[in-house]
């Protein structure tokens, strides 16, 4: 158990030192990645853990935004209360919705998902009075800790005390996934992945503990989304739509989604790769999309997944 | 001795055909009970039905005195009920402390503890020690599933379902796969945990009629539906008719 630890107290720490070492322009980079691998972190319990691979998932990101911005419209403005209503909204949806899902597995779980995540993208376009349709509506700036930091403008605000707020709020949500995993409901959902027929003959409530996970990723999800929402400062209908599902899906196999840490390797180095590409060439997606490839064939395990591997190979060959 | 497990007047038919025709059994305490019958005698519809995955067209099936007729898995391992399949059914990526520890989980109804640590809970690793120890599968703890031998994993198959603490055990060919001189070890080191572990009855069904006849106090002949024979062994095979027609003369020859 020390090597994980170690790992993320050296992220922590890394993450923590990183406003006073790069750019400004990168510390608020930044932001979008605590988002999505706050997201990941849930969407993996999912798909890593549990064996079902979701291509709805951004329905979650989509209820935190614009749970963030119903809420900034309706005057609240306190950034915890908002987490809450939005964790809230997200178990109440995603509960019917699981109730559907998790009935199936393999490519039909994966389509039935991607169908309620059209269902509801197209919710938002066409609901324009309580959405704003395709130009969405607009997240407005909030206390964090009932503190104001009025002083600071909003790039300030982000690059600063938001900065340390959402690297709180991935040290949380990754200890409580962390103990999620590794408790006894977290091997009965492994039990699940590998063999759910031999699972339910072991007393494995199948069907419930799929739903459970699919709830608790789904408040994971909307938790990440409305980092992701307020950061822009808008909830758009294209943070729902099904490429947003497939973003979260490469960013997991990019990491390694057999590896607890894979998910937040994968969202922070997508999010540093398609900054870079995007100033380098108009067509990333197609970089992007070769990288994809790459990964699925030659290292499955995706980049923690060579991290361990390397980790392995020096560790055989002392010098 | 108390009946345990028994079905009254079983069918089951899908659409017309006949699987299981007005079966009666019982499998008391102390009992091993072989199930045995040709291809297609409705060996698989009466464990099925026995194990509560399946309905009964018509007639009960009850374990001690409940009604077990299609409860479902999960609901048979709460009453006492475990079974293991003829082909091996294993956690590839888990290790055997981590498969024996599921079935502890459900049986010390710790599943919904979300938060807590596993690794700490001397409770459950007190017992998987204890049956990984029974089935010899002590210095084995920490290695993946997918990792075990073939008999390894037929072991770590069984070794789970006894992790249950069940009453009644369901053995379904215990032994296929399993080269010739290894079956009877297996099927020793299969009785011998159920004696330890306080399994008070075993249905096995079984192909094989060399181990019927070794470890049998009962065995149950199907066929085409029926029961046709319910006898202990010395009577059943002093029964040579019986004994063609249960190890299945392959219809025109």
């Amino acid at each position: 158990m020390k090597g994980p630890l170690a790992v993320a107290l050296l992220g922590t720490v890394a993450f923590a030192l990183l406003p006073y070492i790069v750019p400004a322009y990168y510390v608020g980079l930044m932001i979008p990645f605590f988002g999505y691998a706050i997201a990941l972190l849930g969407f993996n319990l999912l798909f890593g853990y549990t064996g079902l691979l979701s291509f709805g998932h951004a329905m979650f990101l989509g209820i935190g935004a614009y749970g963030a911005a119903v809420m900034t419209g309706l005057g609240f403005k306190s950034f915890e209360l908002m987490l809450v209503v939005v964790i809230l909204a997200s178990v109440a949806i995603a509960l019917p919705i699981g109730l559907l899902c998790v009935r199936y597995v393999g490519i039909f779980f994966g389509m039935l998902t991607l169908a309620f995540g059209m269902l509801f993208h197209s919710f938002l376009f066409k609901f324009y009075y309580v959405t704003g349709g395709d130009s969405g509506t607009r997240v407005a700036r909030m206390k964090i800790l009932g503190l104001e930091f009025a002083k600071y403008n909003k790039i300030e605000f982000l690059a600063g005390p938001f900065y340390y707020y959402c690297l709180g709020l991935l040290i949380i949500g990754g200890f409580l996934m962390w103990r999620i995993v590794h408790s006894p409901f977290g091997l009965h959902l492994r039990t699940i992945r590998d063999n759910a027929r031999k699972a339910e003959y072991l007393g494995v409530h199948v069907h419930r503990f799929r739903l459970a996970a699919f709830v608790i990723s789904a408040a994971f999800g909307a938790v990440g989304g409305a980092i992701l929402g307020f950061r822009v400062g808008l909830a758009d209908p294209e943070l729902v739509y099904w490429t947003q599902s497939g973003q979260l899906v490469f960013m997991a196999v990019l990491g390694g989604f057999a590896n607890f840490f894979g998910p937040i390797v994968g969202a922070l180095s997508y999010i540093l790769l398609q900054d870079q590409l995007q100033s380098l060439t108009q067509y990333w997606r197609f970089v992007l999309g070769a990288i994809l490839a790459l990964i699925v064939i030659a290292f499955p395990q995706g980049i923690a997944g060579l991290a361990v591997q390397l980790k392995r190979l020096v560790a055989g060959r002392p010098a | 001795m108390t009946v345990l497990l028994e079905t009254r007047n079983v069918s089951k038919s899908y659409g017309e055909f006949r699987a299981l025709d007005q079966v009666t059994m019982a499998v008391r305490e102390g009992e091993l009970v072989s199930v045995v019958g040709p291809n297609g005698a409705g060996k698989t519809t009466l464990v099925n039905l026995l194990t509560g995955l399946l309905e009964p067209t018509a007639g009960e099936v009850l374990f001690r005195g409940n009604n077990i007729a299609g409860v479902g898995p999960v609901a048979l391992a709460d009453h006492g009920l475990a079974r293991a399949f003829q082909l091996i059914q294993i956690f590839p990526q888990l290790t055997v402390r981590e498969t024996i520890a599921a079935a502890v989980v459900s049986r010390q109804k710790k599943r919904w503890r979300i938060l807590a640590r596993l690794s700490s809970d001397a409770g459950i690793d007190a017992r998987v020690a204890e049956v990984a120890d029974i089935f010899g599968l002590g210095p084995r703890l920490d290695t993946v599933a997918a990792a075990l031998s073939q008999g390894e994993k037929k072991l770590l198959d069984v070794a789970s379902a006894f992790a249950l603490d069940p009453q009644v055990i369901l053995l379904d060919e215990p032994t296929s796969g399993v080269s010739t001189s290894d079956k009877h070890g297996i099927m020793k080191t299969l009785i011998a945990a159920a004696k330890r572990a306080g399994v008070k009855a075993i249905v096995l069904v079984e192909h094989d009629m060399d181990l019927v006849a070794a470890y049998s106090h009962r065995i149950i002949a199907l066929s085409e539906g029926q029961v046709l024979a319910d006898l202990p062994p010395d009577r059943f095979f002093a029964d040579t008719h019986l004994i063609e027609t249960v190890i299945g003369r392959r219809r025109g020859h």
